[in-house]
């Protein structure tokens, strides 16, 4: 049997995606800083799928202690996926160091600061996928949210760079871009629902491009077009636009 | 955010600020930061119960903490829905106590609702099922409550519409199975007086329902076909079946795409009974084995059926007069049929006994039948809503949506005990929705 290590399982996307991989019959870990969180979905997943999961603590803020947090899992899993972000408060951000210190660490240097120790374990074991949920917010620094994004953006970089490095170890990095997502983070939002996927089609989207070893992807396609276009739009132009 | 909400009669629909939670944390976070504010679950309550400006959805919170497989127990949060439930217990030889005709209705709902299902007269309603509830009230607290801990929260918060607090957790108990099947039977009856004498001669039955004609007059008056049933052993299935006694069949879902004029329903389900009631080789009785879906949720398999209403959505009348007014059940069906406003079929089910603080069953008849929302209509049933109080009767609040508050003060004998209990763990009226106001239950802000 499998197994999959979930990083930032307290979120919806992630009680989603623990849910799918639980229902393929893979063991399922689940790291959040709260343990408190975890132990309902642990239970959950146990109950309705007969299959095993842990919890453990894992704190993205914390870099110093993600090699003993690695080291201590039960078994190493053959799956990562980095669900963990924080999407703050840009005008907040922009003021407030700490806010804008925030967002950076999670988004970027956390996620950074983990995934080079499981990527260099799998790097080892010449076997292993790593799963990073990016974000569309990452493709070009827009006014509103452009602290989040640039994180993103940074974070985008490095699974693109570390997709690279790793394929010649026979180890696959998958890049999503999930676009908006109906989640507790962005319910104050009002969402275009027509853009707008579930943490279930986020979920079944990454399980059936882990397997098929695509590179990257966005969950609702046009998603993709969206962003060629968004890309596209001459800077001098887009400087100028409120978005 | 503010968006429109309604619950499943799409009447009425108000703008809401709905905010979800999935951790205890949070939700006490939610509940103390608004003075009003009413538990939602999966809006499958036909009218206003679970809507108010603010409202704070459970379904995030939906995890399975604890299955007894040997005992059947099973403990969960509340926003979990039966249909998740199901898919959990059948499988190891389980089913729920007691189930609504819908499985799209979450368990804190079927508590709020004390819901009863077609097995009332032999099991009661939900709340007979429950061990315990935890129940998250006004101050903050969360207070578990049972048939012998605290027991005024415990029969204010079942059918309480969520006025005592936000239901959290539940454990609850099991019905044994051996197959995922039932073993149906259906009656043709020729009128009213038929069916009810059919319901007393097949009352050792576990399940029964009726559904009425309600178009005919005359002889043919109350013209029925009642079905009734059993869970099927294996030795009832067929060779195929038998494979796997407690896995379902395959099977595919329509949906219904957009809102449709209103005649279409109606026209549906009279081609459903005529094929039913008049098919070819249809014997005065039939049995056959059928799997638990169709049988117990045979609209579900139409998602969205409520849009067959149209835009203006339709409200669902469901009221239950004792044993001995059987006088009345005629009189207001007569007034239904007359009227011609009313769905085609109504659904008939003798209840048991049961007398709880605020649960609408009492031993007697209910009868359920839907009316699409038009001009005129709510003066209509506040005139049957007097023929129900004349003959000692009461209406169901979870298909409420426009009764008066003095018709539920007289119809509900314990109305001012239960708003006491209330007002014992919400002094402030924290808990409220658009219904508790009409009813003047909470006081109107």
């Amino acid at each position: 049997m499998s197994t999959v290590l979930i990083l930032g399982a307290g979120s919806d996307m992630a009680v989603a995606i623990a849910r799918k991989y639980a229902r393929e019959k893979y063991n399922v870990q689940l790291a959040a800083r709260k343990l408190e969180y975890l132990v309902p979905l642990q239970q959950d997943l146990q109950i309705r799928y007969g299959i095993t999961a842990t919890v453990h603590a894992f704190d993205a803020l914390d870099t110093a202690s993600h090699a003993a947090f690695y080291a201590s899992l039960p078994v190493k899993p053959d799956q990562v996926i980095c669900v963990f972000g924080y999407l703050g408060n840009q005008e907040t951000a922009q003021d407030d160091w700490e806010e804008a210190q925030r967002i950076i660490a999670t988004n970027y240097t956390g996620a950074v600061s983990i995934l080079n120790i499981v990527a260099n374990d799998y790097a080892a074991r010449k076997s292993g996928t790593i799963v990073g949920i990016s974000s569309v917010a990452g493709v070009r620094g827009r006014q509103s949210n452009y602290m989040y994004g640039s994180a993103k953006a940074g974070f985008t970089a490095y699974l693109a760079g570390l997709r690279n490095r790793l394929y010649h170890d026979g180890v696959h990095v998958l890049s999503v871009q999930p676009g908006f997502v109906a989640t507790r983070m962005t319910e104050h939002l009002a969402l275009p629902p027509l853009l707008t996927a579930t943490p279930e089609q986020v979920a079944n989207a990454v399980f059936s491009a882990a397997a098929a070893k695509k590179n990257v992807i966005y969950v609702k396609w046009f998603w993709r077009y969206i962003m060629l276009l968004i890309r596209n739009i001459p800077e001098g132009m887009f400087k100028k636009m409120k978005m | 955010m503010q968006k429109q909400l309604a619950n499943w009669g799409n009447y009425p629909a108000v703008t809401c600020d709905e905010q979800a939670f999935s951790q205890d944390d949070q939700l006490q976070a939610v509940v103390a930061q608004h003075d009003a504010i009413i538990a939602r679950g999966n809006g499958r309550c036909y009218g206003d119960a679970s809507l108010a400006v603010h409202s704070i959805s459970t379904l995030k919170y939906d995890k399975v903490l604890d299955f007894d497989v040997q005992h059947g127990y099973l403990t969960c949060q509340s926003g979990i829905t039966l249909d998740q439930v199901l898919e959990i217990i059948v499988p190891k030889g389980w089913f729920l106590p007691v189930t609504p005709g819908t499985k799209n209705i979450t368990i804190g709902g079927a508590i709020a609702s004390d819901v009863h299902g077609k097995n009332h007269h032999v099991d009661g309603a939900f709340s007979r099922h429950v061990t315990w509830v935890d129940v998250l009230t006004a101050d903050g607290q969360t207070i578990r409550c049972s048939h012998t801990e605290n027991t005024d929260l415990f029969w204010a918060t079942c059918g309480g519409m969520g006025l005592t607090g936000v239901i959290t957790v539940v454990k609850f108990d099991l019905k044994k199975i051996e197959t995922a099947y039932i073993k149906q039977t259906q009656i043709k009856a020729k009128n009213l007086d038929e069916v009810i004498r059919l319901f007393e001669e097949y009352k050792h039955y576990t399940y029964s329902v009726a559904w009425i004609d309600c178009l005919q007059k005359g002889d043919a008056f109350g013209r029925s076909i009642l079905i009734v049933g059993e869970h099927a052993t294996t030795a009832d299935l067929s060779p195929k079946q038998a494979e796997h006694p407690l896995q379902l069949p395959k099977k595919s879902q329509l949906t219904m795409p957009f809102n449709l004029p209103e005649f279409v329903l109606n026209t549906f389900t009279v081609k459903a009974f005529n094929w039913l009631y008049y098919g070819k080789n249809f014997k005065r009785e039939i049995t056959n084995v059928v799997p638990y879906e169709p049988f117990f949720y045979p609209l579900d398999a139409i998602l969205h059926w409520n849009r067959g209403y149209g835009k203006s959505g339709f409200v669902q009348y469901q009221f239950v007069l004792p044993m001995d007014q059987q006088s009345g059940l005629v009189t207001i069906l007569k007034r239904i049929s007359d009227k011609g406003w009313g769905s085609f079929l109504a659904v008939l089910k003798v209840f048991g006994q049961q007398h709880d603080l605020i649960s609408f069953p009492m031993e007697g008849y209910t009868l359920a039948l839907d009316f699409p929302v038009r001009k005129g209509l709510f003066e209509f049933l506040d005139e049957l809503d007097e023929l129900v109080l004349q003959h000692k009767g009461r209406l169901y609040l979870s298909k409420d949506a426009r009764m008066k508050q003095e018709i539920f003060w007289k119809s509900y004998p314990d109305a001012k005990r239960f708003q006491e209990i209330v007002q014992r763990y919400d002094p402030k009226g924290k808990f409220r929705s658009i219904q508790s106001d009409r009813l003047l239950l909470t006081k109107p802000q």
